[in-house]
């Protein structure tokens, strides 16, 4: 920790005489960090509202499909516009998904259907605060399953002996979500390029001293380490990173997000969980088919999500992305050709490691005795499977039934 | 350039910058005073204590009011707000007209997006419709927003500090979530009807109250629990098959024009979310002494509380159909068989008497208003205080606050700030008008701390190190930058009435009234050196740690380089670049210093 400190700080020195920065990254700075920085790196992200599982993973196999939902169904795989994109001659993407359609093809991208939470609950509130506290059901879990990961790994000895990050932990949002809520140290920013001092002259200077002199508190101690923080952020200076390899990020919020993430993944700063959320999904009404409301969703965020893994190339052979929504929607569509709270949902899970070109999970059938409740898609994966497996195959934590507490994963996915 | 010849620059450097740092001791505190009784700190300290602890911070002349009357008095005036004429925050009040109406009225009046765009019934939406539905949001948002600005500026204007201290304690022990659902239209008659008419009162009709609000109801969904089939039901007189429907197993299908949209279609059984955090959260605490089979019975008696007309925000009802009516034991007190309400109620006594409960209540009180790990002593006669006087919180308070512990030096700032407690406190230091629109609860919010938004029913941490961490101080010295900047409304540095005074006066004097203003009039010797000196800090400051020992380099290039690719939240006050110079600059430290970050 001394040294990491003294060679961080005599970096910083350096660089105010006018010394070659690319040197010092070779050096000095560079072998602090890339112990840390290149291990693996779990990107999760969560569609707030209840994404309709059924229209953004098609079951165009099933003919009740199109019996439930006369007007919104997304049609057969078919040589035009606005038809499912087959998978597996059962499944098909929705057409706004078109961006992750070649992950799909290289094997990267292995959908989840039929997945979620067994509490029967169908608040918005409930069911993201059982998906991200990891105990469905148990309202008084103090903190998420990701923090209480990051809580896990920090104690082995393996772990302490590589550099500790600030950077470990980041949120591109403006608060904590519940996700990570807990005693590990967790960055929330809105974006990077809020994460720095906002003095002019030698103010920040002046802040600095303020937390490296006086009593040693715990106010002292974070305050200390948050200028180390804006420092290392400031010399890896994300932001000079440019998407590669031709991706385009959509220019929305969340896009722009994951550029974001994906600048903090190039530079190294030992990014070892991301997470980001985008909201919209909530499709009571007039949700459209092929076209429409929900298509939109679907476009911006298959186009973040194709953009971040074109733009991370083979960088995503350390980087596995976990996507999420509370639950499904309603297997029948309502009178305003929309869908109401449902069930079960979708996952994907993709990336260099996914064991993808496969749709998981058992398919339970839409015929009306098959729906959950006579009305929605049952569920034959709890969530707490996959997020295990994701973090025992890809994260490598030896025991992942301690962050899920009163789980027992029964078969394993296979997903990684 | 070889490695070693690196660290020979990087010693050599470190060498010049690193003259040896003085003693890092606080200032020596003034002469104690005599008081009245003995007690560890100093007069002056008692006056700021009771300032930073019964009150959310000194504002302007409030150090010398309180002298003035004397603390003790000054600590039973604070225990009578009913007593405080308090025209400042019925202004407030008048300002939001939301806040004085029913959950009902605001549902109609300021209706969910949703249902106005069910409503259109058009597969096309016309720029009219979008546009209507646009103000429609907005209107709604007003709910929430109106509560939040509310809040910040009661705790800044009204003169009943103490009660607004409590009422803050309160509403976060018994902590609602606005984002679920319609609970936005609940919050207001819950703060309203609930929390602050007993928030000093007894502890049992505080309960009764949240128990009843159709906030609580909701929130914990005690509103759509009912019997379990197979178990005794009330007779229902001649009128029984409707008291069987009213139990709910036959609502249809809920309309497009519903106003709530996410409320689920019936009730599906018992349901314990209540029950559970009655017992751990609101009254036993969880190591209380209570078992499974105690949630499941609590959860039975109150079956039956629920809703009128949940969708369009009726209030409490007792609903005999839904309620388990056969024998129960809860806590080893026998419920017995055939009762209905009562049932309830007397959990409610039971849980009120038991001696966990006056424990668990005492503990948080003493956490909230003395220190994170309060003395056992202390609890010990709060809940003494609480068994005697059957939960008399305003005695438990007092107990509290008039106690050795409480005026101990290490009680003295001992406490660190929640974001809502630094927002009001640097507002009240800076004597500012009170807020009347979202930005300083926007300001909490970004500083982590979503005012009636907090999403588990444990509430917002009662100790100071859940707060703090390095995005958190970040937020901290930005906010403290933006207020010195003057990008909070009604919080002008030139509204602080010793600024016209001194802002010609020598920097050290400044220091001096700064200091004396924002930070109780103690900083170490390292703050006081840094606010006084012009320039290089860092290399005339360098501590022991040698990560401090760097040459000033010129930021603004750097920033140049960050410069954002995506455009800025400009209505963000803590994205923007905040440059500051002469008095403004020294208030600005003083805000951003890890010494404001304590109370």
């Amino acid at each position: 920790m001394q040294r990491r400190v003294f060679l961080r700080s005599g970096a910083f020195a350096l660089v105010t005489l006018g010394l070659n920065p690319s040197f010092l990254r070779r050096t000095a700075f560079a072998t602090e960090l890339r112990g840390a920085a290149r291990g693996k790196i779990l990107i999760v992200l969560f569609q707030r509202g209840a994404a309709d599982a059924l229209n953004m993973v098609v079951p165009h196999g099933d003919a009740d499909y199109y019996a439930l939902r006369p007007t919104i169904a997304i049609p057969r795989p078919a040589a035009r516009a606005g038809a499912a994109l087959d998978l597996d001659g059962f499944f098909g993407l929705h057409p706004a998904l078109a961006p992750m359609r070649p992950l799909w093809e290289r094997g990267m991208l292995a959908p989840i259907h039929a997945v979620g939470s067994p509490s029967a609950t169908r608040s918005h509130f409930d069911a993201q605060d059982y998906m991200e506290s990891g105990t469905p059901d148990v309202k008084n879990t103090p903190d998420g399953w990701l923090n209480r990961y990051l809580a896990a790994r920090g104690t082995c000895a393996e772990c302490e002996a590589k550099a500790p990050t600030p950077f470990r932990a980041v949120t591109m949002t403006e608060q904590t979500p519940r996700i990570l809520a807990g005693p590990a140290p967790v960055i929330a920013m809105s974006s990077l390029d809020d994460f720095t001092i906002r003095a002019t002259g030698s103010d920040a200077e002046r802040l600095e001293a303020l937390y490296r002199t006086g009593r040693a508190d715990i106010i002292h101690g974070a305050g200390a380490e948050t200028f180390d923080a804006v420092k290392m952020l400031r010399a890896a200076n994300p932001r000079r990173y440019q998407p590669e390899h031709g991706a385009e990020y959509p220019r929305s919020q969340f896009g722009q997000r994951l550029l974001q993430i994906a600048q903090l993944i190039k530079a190294d700063v030992g990014l070892e969980i991301a997470f980001a959320d985008v909201g919209g999904w909530d499709t009571h009404v007039n949700q459209g088919g092929a076209t429409g409301q929900l298509a939109n969703r679907l476009g911006d965020f298959a186009g973040a999500v194709a953009a971040l893994t074109t733009d991370l190339g083979d960088r995503m052979g350390d980087v596995v992305i976990l996507t999420m929504t509370e639950f499904g929607r309603m297997a029948r569509q309502n009178g305003n050709g929309g869908t109401d709270h449902g069930h079960a949902g979708a996952m994907f899970v993709l990336g260099g490691s996914v064991k993808g070109g496969k749709v998981y999970g058992r398919w339970p059938g839409l015929a009306r005795e098959q729906l959950y409740e006579g009305r929605d898609l049952a569920l034959t994966t709890d969530f707490r499977s996959v997020f295990g497996e994701v973090v025992r195959s890809h994260l490598g934590i030896g025991s992942p039934s301690a962050l899920f507490p009163g789980f027992a994963a029964s078969d394993r996915l296979g997903v990684l | 350039m070889t490695v070693p010849s690196v660290l020979v620059v990087l010693t050599a450097l470190i060498g010049l910058g690193c003259a040896p740092a003085g003693s890092s001791a606080v200032g020596s505190p003034p002469e104690p005073a005599i008081t009245v009784e003995a007690r560890e700190q100093t007069a002056d300290q008692q006056v700021r204590h009771v300032l930073s602890r019964l009150a959310f911070g000194a504002r302007p002349g409030d150090v010398e009011r309180v002298r003035a009357i004397g603390v003790d008095r000054w600590i039973a005036m604070q225990l009578q707000p009913a007593r405080i004429r308090d025209t400042a925050a019925e202004r407030i009040v008048r300002a939001l007209p939301t806040l004085a109406q029913s959950s009902r009225e605001l549902l109609e009046q300021y209706p969910p997006p949703q249902v106005v765009r069910a409503q259109m019934r058009r597969s096309e939406m016309s720029r009219e419709d979008s546009l209507q539905l646009r103000r429609t949001a907005q209107q709604s948002r007003r709910v929430l927003a109106e509560m939040q600005i509310a809040k910040v500026a009661r705790a800044v204007a009204s003169e009943r500090q103490l009660e607004e201290v409590v009422v803050d304690f309160w509403a976060n022990h018994f902590t609602v979530f606005a984002g679920k659902g319609p609970e936005r239209y609940f919050i207001a008659a819950y703060e309203r009807e609930a929390i602050r008419p007993h928030a000093l009162g007894k502890f049992r009709e505080l309960l009764g109250a949240v128990a009843k609000s159709p906030a609580m109801l909701f929130y914990l969904d005690n509103w759509q629990s009912s019997v379990e089939e197979g178990r005794p039901r009330l007779d229902c007189g001649p009128r029984a098959a409707s008291c069987e429907q009213r139990a709910g197993r036959r609502r249809s299908v809920r309309s497009s024009q519903s106003a709530v949209r996410s409320l689920p279609n019936r009730p599906r059984g018992l349901n314990e979310n209540y029950a559970r955090e009655l017992l751990e959260l609101h009254t036993l605490g969880v190591d209380g002494g209570y078992t499974q089979q105690d949630i499941i019975n609590v959860a039975r008696a109150f079956t039956g509380w629920t809703l009128e007309q949940p969708r369009r925000s009726g209030g409490f009802i007792f609903r005999p159909g839904m309620h388990d009516a056969g024998e129960k034991a809860v806590l080893g007190k026998r419920l017995s068989a055939g009762r209905g309400i009562e049932d309830g109620e007397q959990v409610l006594d039971i849980l009120t008497a038991h001696p966990s409960t006056a424990r668990f209540i005492a503990t948080k009180l003493a956490r909230r208003f003395v220190s994170d790990d309060p003395p056992a002593s202390l609890v010990d006669r709060a809940a003494e205080t609480f068994r005697r006087t059957d939960g008399d919180i305003r005695e438990v308070v007092r107990t509290i606050v008039t106690s050795q512990e409480f005026f101990a030096s290490s009680a003295y700032r001992a406490k660190v700030k929640s974001p809502f407690e630094l927002v009001v406190s640097a507002l009240r230091a800076m004597n500012a008008t009170p807020d009347m629109t979202p930005r300083s609860a926007q300001v909490v919010a970004r500083l982590g701390q979503p005012l009636f938004l907090h999403q588990a029913p444990n509430g917002w941490p009662e100790r100071g190190d859940a707060w703090i961490n390095t995005g958190a101080i970040l937020n901290r010295i930005n906010f403290g930058l933006a207020m010195a900047g003057g990008a909070i409304p009604g919080a002008h540095p030139e509204r602080w009435p010793r600024y016209a005074e001194i802002t010609s006066a020598a920097r050290a004097n400044q220091v001096d009234a700064v200091i004396s203003g924002f930070l109780g009039g103690e900083a170490s010797v390292e703050t006081r050196g840094i606010l006084e000196r012009g320039e290089n800090p860092l290399a005339a400051n360098c501590e022991l740690r040698a990560a401090s020992c760097e040459l000033p380099r010129d930021t603004a290039v750097i920033e140049e380089d960050m410069a954002p690719a995506a455009a800025r939240n400009r209505r963000d006050p803590l994205s923007r670049p905040v440059h500051l110079s002469g008095l403004n600059e020294i208030i600005g430290l003083a805000l951003g210093a890890p010494e404001f970050q304590r109370r």
